[in-house]
């Protein structure tokens, strides 16, 4: 547990090395954010709601998922597939502690710094210009809870992606196609909400709803009792069952594993 | 000039050839690269499964700004595009070869990485602009024609243009590299949209400052005989290679500006 501390405190580093890049990130989520609350202000021009969310809902949804884009780290993370492919992963295998582990400890450890760097200034500039939704104490509770289930989520699904790269060295395509569903199917790209039902619902049941949908979904007090039981449930599930086919793999590659140099 | 076009064309021919040669990777990334721009369309038809139209217009007049805004993006891309990885140049200090050679340092920082991957997205680009214009019945003059066939190339200047002064930027400092994204992914995102959706202030910063409206809103309008919901001046659906001269002398000074202050890290 300790060891686990030490490493997320490097995750959180790491990022706060570059507060440039961090500005500029979080620049660029702002401008995407005020491109993305228009086009969909644009729909609610003749529709009072769509799919359960007001114009409000929508609008909160936009930046919401903006601030957690990098929270959750949708777009392509390639750092341990190019530790496979220059053999620096021998090191990692070397070391007296599962290379699944030391990652997910270094992502936890970067996540919160995302959070509050990369996501809290758009959304707080979202804020002053739209009207949002806010949550109820409760609710926020279970956001920051969800939120959690999620880059754990996404961490085990990019762990696995990544692990490709033991087989195919030439990764690259399949980072991109990976992301190309996450960013589709989690609803980051345009809220699952706007789907066609069954389209939507298979978003849910997959893990990648879990990633943004969901969390949202929360803060938006769309889900309740029961019901917020039920998703938190089915993140965790999804949360363990992706780390473990991560587990899988890793064990299958070092079976096999064959050094690049390094 | 036609020295440097044929100079050109071989260290591009080079490149074209040696990314073919790893035809698995190449067939792999491509296919990645045109689902992912395959994205911001399927986005465009889940909108138009809950309205019929957006503001003023229809799912195909819609298609045919995104047709516009992403064909002319990725050719940029394709050219220019990894001018993303440029201040890795600064960083380590590699940019001083630039400096001796007896070209424009410009030129050779874009001639030195050619992506032909991202042929993909032009592919996926022009099946969609194939689509639209089908469904569309535009009444065809030569003048549109000409409009139409002027704005793609004064399209990709002004995506260009953007992109060259973003890359300055990493003259002062190189973790800032992802600032221009704003306007690059987000102007090619931003003018697949119809500008009059945007609010007055963001319409005048990436519509006119940076001279997104030009892109594609203002040619297409013009194509699809359209009257402009902002009523602006007609005069404005001509102007698109105008504002790309002027983009491309912009961000050629901004450039010189920015080559004056390298200070090299010692590569």
């Amino acid at each position: 547990m300790r060891l686990d501390w030490e490493i997320a405190k490097r995750g959180w580093r790491r990022y706060a090395a570059y507060p440039w890049a961090t500005a500029a990130g979080a620049f660029t989520n702002t401008i995407f954010g005020f491109l993305l609350a228009y086009i969909l202000l644009a729909v609610y021009r003749t529709r009072a709601e769509v799919g359960g969310f007001d114009a409000t809902d929508a609008v909160t949804y936009v930046w919401l998922s903006q601030s957690m884009i990098m929270t959750v780290y949708i777009f392509s993370w390639w750092e341990l597939a190019w530790r496979i492919r220059d053999g620096s992963i021998t090191t990692d295998l070397l070391r007296p502690l599962n290379p699944q582990r030391y990652w997910l400890a270094f992502d936890l450890g970067r996540a919160p710094y995302h959070l509050l760097f990369r996501g809290l200034p758009p959304f707080v500039l979202g804020a002053l210009v739209f009207e949002l939704r806010y949550p109820s104490p409760l609710d926020a509770l279970a956001f920051l809870l969800s939120l959690t289930f999620a880059v754990v989520i996404s961490f085990g699904f990019r762990f696995i992606y990544n692990s490709v790269a033991f087989w195919l060295l030439d990764f690259r395509g399949i980072v991109t196609l990976s992301t190309t569903v996450i960013v589709f199917f989690s609803g980051m790209a345009i809220p699952l909400r706007f789907m066609p039902t069954a389209l939507r619902d298979l978003c849910y049941a997959l893990p990648f709803g879990s990633v943004i949908q969901t969390p949202v979904d929360i803060w938006l007090g769309k889900r309740d009792g029961a019901a917020l039981a039920g998703v938190l449930a089915l993140q965790l599930f999804w949360a363990l069952a992706l780390l473990a086919i991560g587990q899988v793999v890793l064990q299958r590659a070092t079976r096999k594993v064959v050094v690049q140099g390094g | 000039m036609v020295d440097t076009v044929l100079v050109w064309r071989r260290l591009v021919g080079a490149q074209i050839r040696s990314q073919l040669q790893y035809r698995l990777s190449f067939a792999l990334d491509a296919f990645g690269s045109f689902w992912i721009s395959f994205i911001d369309f399927i986005v465009i038809l889940v909108i138009f499964r809950n309205v019929p139209r957006l503001a003023e217009w229809s799912v195909h007049q819609v298609a045919f700004l995104y047709a516009l805004s992403s064909i002319t993006f990725a050719v940029t891309d394709m050219l220019i595009g990894q001018l993303d990885q440029f201040p890795q140049k600064i960083r380590d200090g590699t940019f001083d070869i630039v400096l001796v050679r007896p070209r424009g340092t410009l030129f050779q920082v874009i001639a030195s990485d050619f992506a032909l991957r991202r042929i993909a997205r032009v592919i996926q680009g022009a099946i969609v602009l194939v689509y639209a214009l089908s469904t569309l019945s535009v009444q065809w003059t030569v003048l549109r024609v000409v409009v139409l066939l002027v704005s793609l190339p004064s399209a990709v200047v002004i995506f260009s243009s953007i992109w060259v002064v973003g890359a300055c930027i990493a003259f002062w400092t190189t973790d800032g590299g992802e600032f221009t994204n704003a306007f690059t992914y987000g102007g090619t995102s931003m003018a697949q949209y119809p500008f009059d959706i945007y609010s007055t202030w963001l319409r005048r910063l990436l519509g006119f400052v940076i001279p997104l409206a030009f892109v594609c809103y203002f040619p297409a309008l013009y194509v699809l005989g359209k009257a402009d919901p902002l009523g602006l001046p007609r005069f404005l659906e001509f102007c698109s290679p105008a504002v790309a001269a002027a983009s491309a002398i912009v961000a050629g000074l901004a450039w010189r500006f920015a080559v004056r202050h390298y200070r090299s890290a010692g590569g």
